[in-house]
């Protein structure tokens, strides 16, 4: 019972991780309507910015400084260059243009700093720390801890403060944002810095675990099964679908791996959000679109 | 005038339709004989697009029968309903934006169709002589609302009148024996006002579809409805021809404005 | 102005139905196919044949297979390398356990166990909308590439997970030889070709778009939702299976999952993005683009002094510019390749008139 408690955990955890993507792609889809797949780019590239500079002798605080500011650089990029030229076009639209970048910003990163795996070392080790019988990884703690500080932080930002308002407002219709006065292209720049922001950190935890390297930008594909349990537009559903994949990801590979073959976890979270779908299409928060005809 | 029997095409009874505790549409029954024109007025928000939507299969109702030539049903989906004969446009254009005037009305002939995917596929059977066939009756029906200039246009780049005079077309490709028309004249000048009434009453008289429009031009309704029901925040206030309705009371505050 | 168009117009339904309406575009499609069939094979080198026209015609009818569900019926796919390789394994499989199966059975058969499979991860459509849907083809695409690789028998138990393709022959002639293997692959995709003209032209291309610009318009006049979107799924997938069979069989030689990834998904959907959704030359011409693009690349780059852009770099340079580019044609012509030549088309028909 405790090793199933211990996997349990552990996926939970590993779950927070995944969260921590998701959390970005909702920041944008929230003020942008924009499902940006190049957010795994972006995790990839702060990771590979930070460790680089690291690694050519830049003390810890002044690279994450460095590598926030690159990716202001990129927000300011994006919106100039790939938003402002397809407001209000179709979400499709815009989600083609996000597959667009993210190769840019993947063959950027890869061009600016090399392929080869970096590692990470964030100070905090994986040793194992007891509690209540069970090991749990000291990483994991942190990484929730860190999660669940960058969580309150932002719903504060999004509900209490008049900068949160305007990105509400963009979300639900940019034109009408702009028609009262929301300066459209601050807000989107904001909101793309922010995300940013989160995928420097996400990028941090992550590489610190897997090494940086190029598959990082494959956990952008995992997030969407978070999205699609928690809803693309809440930031405590991305948690709660990130601890239901982690969870489910981790037991299904302990518990139905041995049955069925290794690997499952490859395509487990995919056919777990599709069945999730079939049963609630909107997700366990998001909200449901009515149709007005 | 003798006391006809008149066959009713459709009945409401009782229907009753809300969105999460809001009641859109409050039991509400009346009859549409066969080969008028009924008007459904109502100030927005009354529940008559809602009620439309109940009629088409969009909405299912919560409660209340849809009696249709001799069918009854409760709920039924929008596609059924097409296949029984029933057809609709819509307040915002419904078109297919990126398909021209003539595929958007050929769209209307689908249920017409007897050939299947694979003989069209494979050009065999049944497709080859169809084809023809179904492009002489969308040409009929452009013919009928004078949109032939414009027949090879992308419905997307035409001016919004137009736009609601092919999706009339599009709903009358299907033959139906019941035509539901959502504000078929919102947004239009005095000149098309005109053009469009003329064409719903050709539609009526010479092909001798039933019609039900929702319309808010009160002297279009007058001119040209042999039937008004008036509606007012989902609940039905009026029912008669329209000189009675001009004058009932109940009506008269509700909707066209009390005189103090 | 290179044509005289005096005096031609059609005096019957069929006429105007025709997809060229000028009689020297007719002309001009069957010069193009006499050249294909029976110039090119003749004259052409091998080189030529194998790596560049092999996978542009294929990777073309790969493409129209995607756009019959995407750009067609509006079903965001990204599962279309993963009904690729169904369809790749499924005819390797039918012929190494069914000798008796003639070539192009069991590339049909292949064709039709992908559009099951496809139907199966389609069925989904008929609940959900839009980007949702993209996570049942991405389910389909890494489920699928999984199972093909942990399951051997998909391989026909054999040591390493990569298998080459049988011979190929049809009626008795020997296709081995890049001619052979060219005119197997041009006419199985002109083959294909003319009947993804048939179906979008006909009632059911018409009711994919139908459903693809206002699926609740679509089922009020009638359009039967979950048939259309399950043969938009079903039709694609057999395209994608063909497409998957003649990549294995013609172009590399072998069968293996890896060439199936989710980057071959990826790269289908920009063949239809910048060639051109919802048409049918685009197809060819976005699979030309991604063919060509990274040849003129390497070429262009072997031009400039050497050393100052190294080999690792080209490819880095070459996955930023295709970004650019796709983000590019996204803003600027987003119809694609195909409406961009329609446009010039349009001007060099009235060239030197311009009005």
């Amino acid at each position: 019972m405790e090793f199933f408690f211990e996997v349990l955990i552990g996926g939970l955890l590993a779950g927070v991780m995944y969260a921590l993507v998701a959390i970005g792609f909702v920041l944008i889809y929230k003020a942008s309507g924009v499902f940006n797949f190049a957010q795994g780019a972006m995790v990839l590239f702060s990771a590979l910015t930070f460790v680089s500079l690291l690694e050519r002798g830049v003390p810890f605080w002044l690279a994450f400084l460095i590598s926030l500011a690159a990716m202001v650089l990129i927000a300011v990029a994006v919106e100039r260059v790939v938003l402002r030229p397809l407001v209000n076009r179709s979400p499709i639209t815009l989600f083609m243009a996000t597959l667009g970048l993210s190769y840019v910003i993947e063959g950027f990163a890869q061009a600016l700093w090399g392929a080869q795996v970096h590692g990470l070392e964030l100070g905090i080790s994986d040793e194992p720390l007891e509690l209540g019988g069970m090991l749990l990884s000291k990483f994991d703690i942190f990484a929730a801890l860190t999660a669940a500080s960058l969580v309150l932080v932002l719903s504060w930002l999004f509900n209490k403060t008049r900068l949160g308002l305007s990105l509400r407002a963009v979300a639900d219709d940019p034109l009408a944002a702009l028609a009262v006065g929301i300066r459209l292209q601050r807000v989107w720049v904001v909101v793309w810095s922010v995300a940013g922001f989160v995928g420097l950190v996400a990028g941090l935890l992550w590489g610190a675990r897997l090494g940086v390297q190029f598959s990082l930008s494959l956990v952008v594909l995992k997030a969407l099964p978070v999205l699609i349990i928690g809803g693309f537009t809440s930031i405590s559903g991305a948690i709660v679908g990130g601890l239901i994949i982690g969870a489910s990801e981790k037991l299904a590979e302990v518990y139905l791996g041995p049955m069925i073959g290794s690997g499952i976890e490859n395509w487990f979270p995919y056919v777990l959000a599709l069945l999730f779908l079939l049963v609630r299409p909107a997700g366990l928060f998001g909200e449901r679109a009515i149709e007005r005809v | 005038m003798t006391d006809t029997v008149v066959t009713h095409l459709l009945e409401l009874e009782n229907i009753s339709l809300s969105f999460k505790g809001v009641k859109a549409v409050n039991e509400i029954s009346f009859r549409v004989a066969t080969g008028e024109i009924c008007a459904l007025i109502g100030p927005n928000g009354a529940g008559t697009s809602s009620l439309l939507n109940v009629i088409s299969g969009v909405y299912q109702p919560q409660a209340g029968r849809i009696r249709f030539d001799r069918q009854e049903w409760r709920k039924m989906r929008a596609h059924d309903v097409a296949v029984r004969g029933i057809a609709r446009t819509f307040q915002n254009i419904a078109l297919f934006k990126g398909m021209s005037v003539l595929d958007n009305v050929l769209t209307g002939r689908n249920l017409k169709r007897r050939s299947t995917w694979i003989e069209q596929a494979l050009r065999i059977g049944r497709a080859r002589g169809e084809d023809d066939r179904q492009r002489e009756a969308a040409e009929h029906v452009i013919e009928f609302l004078h949109l032939q200039p414009w027949r090879d246009v992308l419905v997307g780049t035409l001016p919004y009148g137009l736009q609601k005079r092919v999706e009339l077309a599009r709903a009358l490709a299907t033959e139906p024996r019941l035509l539901l028309l959502d504000e078929p004249m919102a947004g239009m000048n005095a000149d098309e006002k005109q053009q469009m009434s003329g064409f719903i009453v050709d539609i009526n008289r010479e092909l001798g579809t039933t019609v039900v429009l929702i319309e808010h031009d009160i002297g279009v309704v007058m001119d040209i409805s042999d039937h008004v029901v008036v509606l007012d925040y989902g609940r039905k206030v009026g029912d008669g021809s329209p000189e009675a309705v001009r004058q009932d009371p109940e009506v008269i505050s509700a909707y066209l404005g009390a005189r103090h | 102005m290179f044509y005289r168009e005096v005096g031609q117009f059609s005096t019957r339904y069929a006429q105007g139905r025709r997809v060229f309406a000028l009689r020297q575009d007719r002309h001009g499609l069957v010069a193009l196919l006499l050249v294909a069939f029976i110039v090119v094979p003749w004259l052409g080198n091998d080189y030529w044949l194998s790596a560049i026209l092999i996978p542009f015609l294929v990777l073309s009818l790969a493409g129209l297979g995607l756009n019959l569900l995407t750009g067609y019926a509006g079903q965001l796919s990204l599962g279309s390398a993963a009904f690729m390789a169904v369809g790749a394994f499924a005819t390797y499989n039918r012929e190494v356990r069914v000798a008796a199966l003639p070539l192009l059975c069991s590339i049909g058969l292949g064709g039709v166990a992908a559009a099951l499979v496809a139907v199966l991860f389609g069925l989904p459509s008929l609940r959900i909308k839009g980007f949702y849907l993209l996570v049942s083809t991405l389910a389909a695409q890494f489920f699928v590439t999984w199972a093909l690789t942990r399951f051997s028998w998909f391989s026909n138990n054999s040591a390493s997970c990569v298998i080459s393709a049988p011979r190929l022959e049809v009626f008795g002639v020997n296709l081995d030889a890049p001619a052979g293997r060219y005119l197997l692959t041009l006419t199985v995709v002109v083959a294909l070709f003319w009947l993804g003209k048939n179906l979008v032209r006909s009632e059911l291309g018409r009711n994919w778009m139908a459903v693809r610009d206002m699926d609740t318009a679509a089922a009020v006049i009638g359009i039967p939702l979950a048939k259309t979107k399950l043969l938009a799924f079903a039709i694609s997938g057999f395209f994608l299976g063909v497409a998957g069979a003649l990549w294995a069989f013609a172009y590399l030689g072998t069968v293996e999952p890896h060439g199936f990834d989710l980057n071959r998904s990826f790269q289908i959907l920009f063949i239809i993005i910048i060639g051109g959704l919802g048409s049918l030359l685009g197809n060819f011409l976005g699979a030309a683009f991604i063919v060509l693009f990274p040849v003129l690349l390497s070429n262009l780059v072997s031009l400039l002094p050497g050393g100052l852009i190294d080999a690792g770099q080209v490819e880095n340079l070459q996955k930023m510019l295709f970004g650019a580019l796709i983000i590019l044609f996204l803003i600027k012509e987003p119809e694609g390749l195909a409406r961009l030549w329609q446009r010039f088309r349009q001007r060099a028909r009235l060239w030197l008139l311009r009005y």
